[in-house]
This record gives structure tokens, sequence and C-alpha cells, in this order.
């Protein structure tokens, strides 16, 4: 309420051209919503003790739940980047030449259930392995290249379909030219229900901790409207609503959901700024196939949307009982 | 602008504090309601105030039959009405300005209407240049003036006073009277509960005396 008193004295300024009264109305309006705003803010910040010790616990469950889900996007990355190697491989007949395998190729990439294919003939298949393993040498001295033709097969909705994919599996299997399909997606799969297991997981305890948020914030604002009762009860006697009781108080939710998401997101950046580095070392064994994440900027925008919201709805839970209650004798 | 048409309030598990009551209230005019102590003066300020409804009977103000409002809409009816207390119930962490402005700012006045009207009222209760002070820092003459002129600043139809002058000696109670008598004749309606009996006496206004609840004479009756 020393949101609606505190009025600083000023000079009344120079005559202006004189406005409409719902003008002046609505100006009045606004010019109490934003006085309310900042008063509600210098109010907190004089009592340092309670505003910094809820701002914290709320800053400590806001990053919590931010650093989960960080934590989730950057193993999806991860995960993410296997699933495109999620790949069906056709071993050809020995027998089949560079040709007919490529004929094949181009029957194959015409099939409504496949999503793209790549021909690897025994030659590219040959030169690859002996750049890579290191056994060049003894490779030079064979005569024939014991490597098959093999094509590789990108299966459209694999993961999500099984019959589907099991019967692409058969299919493949049947063409005359293929000597044996494979395709163990089970790996895979597991590692999509753990994926599925842990975003469950998260959003649950993501859920419980905005609850947190909701009774931190909600009991701050019971136990400030406590100790401005008496001014709640003087202001109900000359006339305010309820509402406008409640104002500068879900500002001040506003602010500690507000202030606490600033806080929070300082947190998780600095928390994925010191596990950048063994990060950094883990995606080199990777390929270098992922980066350390961090929020970005919608993500930020969410957050601190999502914190100051949580400040507001603790606030009004509260103050749309207790103002009620709130009678003057 | 206001009647009590048999009024009762009973409060649970206590006795009737108000039996029977009727009276009517004309406009501009000022009005004593005395009585011992748990007579029912405050019970019937407080219904009128809507801090409490009434059990039985009608109580009409300015038109308005104010047992049958909402809850929404009290604030409104308060906005009617200027309550000034025996223990002035100012803010005591707020300066007298901001104490004076609270009715214009709960009304949602512009600044600039607040600064011109909160001015104009100190001044008229004597304590223009006080504005930055804080109550604590005034005599207690001069807190029930601040309390006063918060009562008016908005400009009520009636002004409600709950021993205005109990915590006052019969000097500072004179001039605190005088500037009631002011405000009725601008046309305020004024009810003063009181049982400051020779204060009531030197003032000649008519009286409503309650008894147990229940209004024994109403003097000086003006029609």
């Amino acid at each position: 309420m020393a949101a609606y008193c505190k009025i600083a004295m000023k000079q009344p300024r120079a005559k202006q051209k004189r406005p409409t009264r719902t003008g002046l109305k609505i100006k009045a309006y606004l010019q109490f919503h934003a006085q309310a705003l900042f008063s509600s803010l210098g109010r907190l910040i004089r009592s340092p003790g309670t505003f910094s010790m809820t701002v914290a616990v709320l800053a400590l469950a806001i990053s919590l739940a931010g650093g989960f889900y960080l934590l989730l996007a950057n193993i999806q990355q991860l995960t993410g980047n296997l699933e495109a190697s999620n790949q069906i491989s056709i071993f050809l007949k020995h027998e089949v030449s560079e040709v007919n395998g490529q004929q094949l190729v181009n029957e194959l990439k015409t099939k409504p259930d496949i999503s793209n294919v790549l021909f690897i003939s025994k030659r590219q298949a040959m030169g690859e392995f002996k750049q890579y393993s290191g056994f060049s040498n003894a490779f030079d001295a064979l005569v024939d290249n014991p490597l098959p033709n093999v094509i590789q097969v990108l299966p459209k909705d694999a993961l999500t379909d099984d019959i589907l994919f099991n019967k692409l599996v058969s299919k493949l299997e049947q063409i005359p030219e293929v000597d044996f399909v494979q395709a163990d997606m089970a790996w895979l799969k597991r590692l999509q229900a753990m994926m599925q297991l842990a975003n469950r997981s998260i959003v649950i305890l993501n859920s419980l901790l905005a609850l947190a948020i909701l009774f931190i914030t909600g009991n701050t604002i019971r136990l400030e409207l406590q100790n401005r009762k008496e001014e709640v009860l003087i202001a109900k006697l000359v006339g305010a609503t309820n509402r406008f009781i409640q104002r500068p108080f879900l500002y001040s939710g506003f602010w500690y959901g507000f202030i606490a998401g600033i806080i929070a997101w300082v947190l998780i950046t600095v928390i994925v700024l010191l596990l950048q580095h063994p990060l950094e070392q883990l995606s080199e064994l990777y390929d270098e196939r992922f980066n350390a994440r961090y929020l970005n900027f919608e993500e930020t925008i969410l957050l601190l949307i999502t914190s100051a919201s949580l400040g507001i709805l603790g606030a009004w839970a509260v103050l749309n009982r207790q103002i009620h209650q709130l009678k003057p004798d | 602008m206001l009647v009590f048409d048999r009024v009762y309030k009973r409060y649970p598990d206590a006795e009737d504090a108000l039996l029977d009551v009727s009276f009517r209230l004309h406009k501009g005019e000022m009005i004593f309601l005395t009585g011992h102590s748990g007579a029912g003066k405050s019970t019937l300020l407080k219904l009128i105030a809507v801090m409490e409804k009434c059990t039985r009977g009608q109580i009409i103000l300015d038109g308005q039959n104010v047992n049958r409002i909402t809850d929404k809409q009290i604030p409104f009816v308060r906005r009617k009405l200027g309550l000034i207390f025996q223990d002035y119930k100012l803010l005591q962490d707020r300066t007298v300005f901001d104490n004076v402005a609270l009715p214009l700012v709960v009304a949602g006045n512009s600044y600039h209407e607040i600064v011109r009207r909160v001015r104009a009222v100190l001044d008229k209760v004597g304590l223009s240049g006080k504005e930055k002070k804080y109550p604590i820092t005034l005599s207690g003459g001069e807190q029930q003036r601040v309390g006063i002129a918060r009562a008016v600043v908005n400009k009520p139809k009636m002004i409600l006073a709950d021993e205005p002058t109990g915590n006052l000696d019969p000097e500072l109670s004179t001039e605190i009277m005088n500037l009631f008598t002011q405000f009725q004749q601008v046309g305020v309606t004024i009810l003063i509960a009181s049982h400051d009996r020779g204060l009531i006496e030197k003032m000649h206004n008519r009286v409503l005396h309650l008894d147990h609840g229940r209004l024994l004479q109403d003097c000086n009756e003006t029609t």
C-alpha cells in the first residue's frame, strides 16, 4: 500500500492543455500502476533480509528447473545425432556388380517408405577401409576385393512405427540381389524410451518445483500482508476496492519471480560455463557432434516470463482469500 | 440522507447491540449520538459504514439500501463517507500529505488533482506547511485534524466521527467541533458519536441517546 500512499511532493507542472475527464482517469490509472510497480520494488529493497532470502530460495528452485531442462536438451542433442544414423545397411551378394547395385539404388529411391538411399561400392569401401584401418599394405596384397557392395537406406518413420519398419526390412531381404540386411534398432529404441522417461520425469519434477515457487511466494506475500494489515484496513475504510489493495502485492510477487528468474539465469549460465570444458572433452570422443548448449534468447525470455508469472500467481492465490477476510473493526 | 428503519443488530453469542432503532437524518444536519459505553454507538456507526450488516431492519444511505449491497459495492458506499476515529487511525510511517491523499489515490484521481485538493484541505484544517511531517511528530489535536482532513478530502456526503475528541482537552475539542460546524455549513451531513456531555450541551445540536441498544430520546429534532 505504500504504493498508493507514497506520493512524492513535487511542484505541480506548468499549465498545459486541459485533457478530457476520461483522459485524466486513464492517466491517473497509468500513473498509479507505474508508481505501484516501482514503489513495491522500493519497499522490497527496504527490507533486504526477507527479500534476499526469498529471492535466493526462489532462484535456486528456478535454476534447478532450468538446469534439468538444459541437461535434457543437451542429451537430446546427442541422441538426435544418433537418430540421424538410424540406417538399414543392405549387403549385396558378392556376384552383384556395381552397375546392378546402382540400378537397385535407383529402384529403392522411388519407394515411398524410404527417405534416403546411399550406395557404397566395393571400391569406395575398400578405399575408406584402407585409409582408416592403417592396414593399407596388407590390403594391397589382396588380389580380390573381399568387401561387398553396400546400400545404406534411411527409412521414413522407422522409429515410430515398428510394424512398418519390420515390413520394410523383410521386403528388402526378399530382393534377390540382397545377401543380408542389417538393422539393429533395438538399442536406439531403448535409448529413445529412456529419453522419454527422462523427459517425463523432468516435466513432473519441474511441475513440483513450480508448485514450490507458488507456495514460497504465496507465503512471503501472506507475511507481507500481515505486516501491513493496518494499512490495508485503513485503505478499506477510505473506500479502497480489493483489487486496488491487491495490486501492490501482486507487483511484489512479480518482482520476486522476475528477480529470482534473472538470478536463476545467471546461475544456469555459470553452471554450463563450468561444465563446458568436460563437455568439450566428451564431445571430442563423439567426433565433436555436439557443443555445450546454453539457454537461447527465446528460452531466456520464457524463463523470465514463467518465473514472473509464478510469482504473480502465488501472490494472487493468497491475496484472493486473505484480503476478503481482512475486515475493519 | 440517512434512514434507520427498525434496525436490530445482534452479534453471535452476545446480547442485542441495537434494538429497534429508527431515526432519520437530513442532508446538512449535524447530530450527536450519545450513550454509555457499550450502548451501541460504535455498532450504529459500523452499520452505516458497512463494517457490519444489521440483523433486521433497513438502513438507507443516500437512497441506497446498504444492507442489500454486495461486497464489491462496499468501497463505493464508503467513498460517500468520511470516517473519523478516536485513535485517528493514521499511518505512522507516512507523511501527513500521504495520509490525507489516501482516499483520493484510492478513488483514482490524478496526481495533479491530488496535490491540489490535499493542499486545499490541509489549509482548511490549519495544517498547511506540515505536509511533509510524520504524524508522530504532531500533537494530538493536530493528528486529529489530519484525520479530519483525510475524512473530508474526497468531499464526502456524510461524516461519521467516533469519539473524535475523546483524546483531546476541552479547548482542542471546541476547535475540532468548530471545524465540523464549518463543514456542516457547506452541506455535509455529520454524525458524531460522543459521551462528552459538556461539549454536546454547548453545541445545541440534535442528540440521539442510546441505552443498551435502544434509542431513548431524540432531542431537538428538526423536521
